[in-house]
């Protein structure tokens, strides 16, 4: 089984024996190590040195094998990066839809390659721009989407056979996906072949980015209802985006996040099965998206580990065919909540050493976040640089030449096994709860969230984590020395007037017909995306179609776990 | 006896912004300190801040917003606040509120604003130092 000559191995084991008597002692004389204990964010002991006893049980073809082949592990596609670079594609909304169709234009000019919206709190929460509970939030963290009107100038210009987009929208997603498909069927691009992606993962909402609307079982149908109509209609969309990236914001450890973001897709291959969809009917179009923080050797074992997961799982206990259903296909953002507002510039490094981790990691997209983040969303300059980083790192920095170039390194491999090994005993804890939502209602995933965020702070708090800029390497900072990007209240000012004019002007009793028929749908239990892209191509708003769903489905309470 | 009553800490998140990472690191923080801390919830809207104040007969308010409504929503909670009779609560607030902000912010009344990568220590010792005994 193993990968290495059983004599060398020996010999190996003998001579580490030796070292730790004779060469260690007399050096840990001279000067002692910096820490007592080494560990990684997820907690885990670092071992001194690593060995190819660390690897001793390993088997070269059953766990890591060849690119574009199970387990994956050294990445889903052959050749990698010689092949085809990962998709640069930068998060952003602001404003109108005018202003980020602007920056959109902008960024693809630059040399992106893929559009990715944020949208605004109102939208996300399924809230008109005209609502009272969108009063001074309209257009400030993403753009402002109410209608298909707001898509139509959002996607103005950009083909939509030529470029795919990504959608970071959840309660709401079956209405901007309607939209989207709208705006195609406009353009005349045919739906096969519409490119995208939606994040559509409600689970992870309710203990992680807590955006929920509708309750869980809700929740999880609605997530439902896209793969499956993706499945049958829209064979290139990524109908949900598996998330780890904000549970890791939240607080999570990388074992957290690979663990509970793995066992989310768990839930969905599960309650998409329950329609009576066969594995390999949709499974290739599962994607995930993971966060690329600080530990760089940790966050590359992550991605490997997950690969390699996913890929057991869905052969061992969904019984896939396909290879392609077992490709953990991923996008990846650098770490939002690495950023300091401390010596801004810093972050630049920080990102850049997060993006090499993801690229080393083998994934196929990836964002990179402007080094202003933790002061404001990014302005043209500073999104240019973190564009510019990815470029850097995809040309000049050689990484790209070969596929998964630090496989077989001793570290990375017993990290990857062991993050592997660790994530699935939080599966099995799960099953054991009987699956997320039952975790979810007893907070387990919030708990354990909260408790690493709060020894997170502690840590830094107790210096044992340095973060320069912040708890080390200070220096007085005076004013601001960076531009920051404001949005004007005049944004919210033209958006409602713009949506109340479209309110006045449409056929209103198209709107109320529709309307009926949805919440018909909803409380049939029937598949209601058909009936979402009838009412947006009616111009009916983001917030009605929501307002009939949290008539049908009840508004979800937060379970508060702190 | 009299024994000495805790200081009551109401940790609010205004706002439609759901980052709440922040704000319940500085809950647990206070209440490890000693406080008795209540912690809202997300997407609270100034109406139910300043109820829930009232109702829970707090000392301090410390409010945590990352979406950039602060300069919509904090008049209001303020204005409600002092409508409500609830002028000698000290109010500190958190999150990302550009420097510029901090002023105007001031003038409401706000005595404090603590931005990102500040210590808990130091929010604490604030509420120490700023609140005045009550038994």
């Amino acid at each position: 089984m193993t990968m290495f000559d059983q004599k060398k191995l020996e010999e190996v084991k003998r001579e580490r024996t030796r070292w730790e008597q004779t060469t260690l002692p007399n050096w840990l004389k001279q000067s002692r190590e910096r820490k007592t204990e080494f560990h990684n964010h997820s907690g885990m002991q670092v071992k001194r040195v690593y060995t190819p006893e660390d690897m001793e049980n390993m088997d070269y073809m059953r766990d890591l094998g060849f690119p574009g082949e199970y387990p994956f592990t050294r990445g889903v596609h052959a050749t990698m990066y010689r092949g085809r670079l990962w998709t640069m594609r930068m998060f952003s909304g602001f404003g109108t839809a005018a202003d980020t169709n602007r920056r959109f234009k902008y960024l693809l000019k630059e040399g992106e390659t893929g559009l990715s919206i944020a949208f605004d709190y109102p939208t996300i929460m399924g809230y008109d721009s005209d609502h009272p509970m969108a009063k001074g939030e309209v257009g400030i963290c993403g753009v402002a989407i109410a209608s298909l009107k707001d898509m139509e100038t959002l996607l103005d210009g950009i083909p939509l056979d030529k470029v795919t987009t990504s959608m970071t929208i959840n309660g709401p997603a079956p209405i901007l996906l309607a939209m989207y498909v709208a705006v195609g069927d406009t353009q005349g691009v045919p739906r096969e072949k519409l490119g995208g992606t939606t994040q559509n993962d409600n689970l992870k909402e309710f203990f992680a980015q807590n955006l929920c609307i509708f309750p869980p079982k809700a929740s999880v149908k609605l997530t439902t209802d896209i793969i499956e109509y993706c499945a049958r209609h829209l064979p290139r969309w990524n109908p949900v985006s598996i998330s780890g990236y904000h549970i890791r914001e939240a607080g999570a450890t990388a074992l957290q996040e690979l663990a509970f973001t793995i066992y989310d897709g768990i839930s969905y291959v599960e309650s998409t099965l329950e329609r009576g969809l066969k594995v390999d009917d949709f499974a290739y179009r599962l994607s995930f998206f993971f966060a690329s923080h600080n530990d760089f050797i940790e966050e590359i074992a992550k991605f490997r580990a997950a690969r390699r997961l996913w890929a057991k799982l869905m052969k061992e206990r969904f019984k896939a065919k396909s290879p392609r259903s077992m490709w953990m296909r991923m996008h990846v953002q650098t770490s939002g909540c690495t950023l300091t507002p401390q010596q801004p510039l810093n972050n630049i490094v920080r990102t850049t050493m997060q993006a090499l981790s993801a690229v080393l990691g083998g994934t196929q997209s990836l964002h990179t976040n402007s080094f202003d983040e933790a002061l404001c969303l990014p302005t043209e300059e500073a999104v240019r640089v973190a564009l510019r980083t990815q470029q850097i790192v995809a040309h000049e920095s050689g990484v790209t030449s070969t596929v998964d170039p630090l496989a077989g390194s001793y570290y990375v491999e017993a990290l990857t096994n062991e993050m592997e090994e660790k994530a699935w005993e939080y599966i099995h804890k799960i099953d054991d709860m009987g699956g997320a939502i039952p975790a979810i209602e007893k907070g387990f995933f919030q708990k354990e969230i909260a408790d690493s965020a709060y020894m997170y702070q502690r840590e830094i708090e107790e210096k044992k984590r340095v973060i320069v800029g912040v708890n080390d390497y200070t220096i007085a900072e005076g004013k601001c020395p960076i531009e920051i990007l404001r949005i004007e209240p005049k944004v919210e000012t033209a958006q409602v007037a713009s949506l109340r004019k479209l309110k006045r002007e449409r056929d209103n009793r198209k709107v109320k017909e529709v309307l009926d028929k949805l919440h018909y749908s909803a409380e049939k239990d029937e598949n209601l995306m058909p009936t979402i892209i009838e009412a947006v191509k009616a111009y009916v708003s983001l917030g009605e179609i929501t307002e009939v769903l949290r008539m049908v489905y009840g508004e979800y309470k937060e379970l508060i776990v702190i | 006896m009299q024994t000495e009553r805790k200081i009551r800490v109401l940790i609010a998140k205004p706002g439609l912004d759901s980052h709440d990472r922040g704000a319940k690191v500085v809950a647990r923080a206070l209440r490890d300190a000693g406080m008795e801390v209540i912690y809202t919830g997300l997407r609270q809207t100034p109406e139910q801040i300043a109820e829930t104040a009232l109702q829970e007969d707090v000392d301090v308010i410390g409010l945590s917003i990352l979406s950039g409504a602060h300069k919509t929503l904090f008049p209001r909670i303020m204005d409600l606040l002092k409508k409500k009779g609830l002028t000698d609560v000290t109010v500190f607030a958190g999150g990302i509120i550009p420097e510029e902000d901090v002023e105007e912010m001031k003038k409401l009344g706000i005595k404090e604003v603590f931005g990102p990568g500040t210590p808990t220590e130091r929010i604490i010792k604030y509420v120490l130092e700023n609140v005045p005994k009550r038994t």
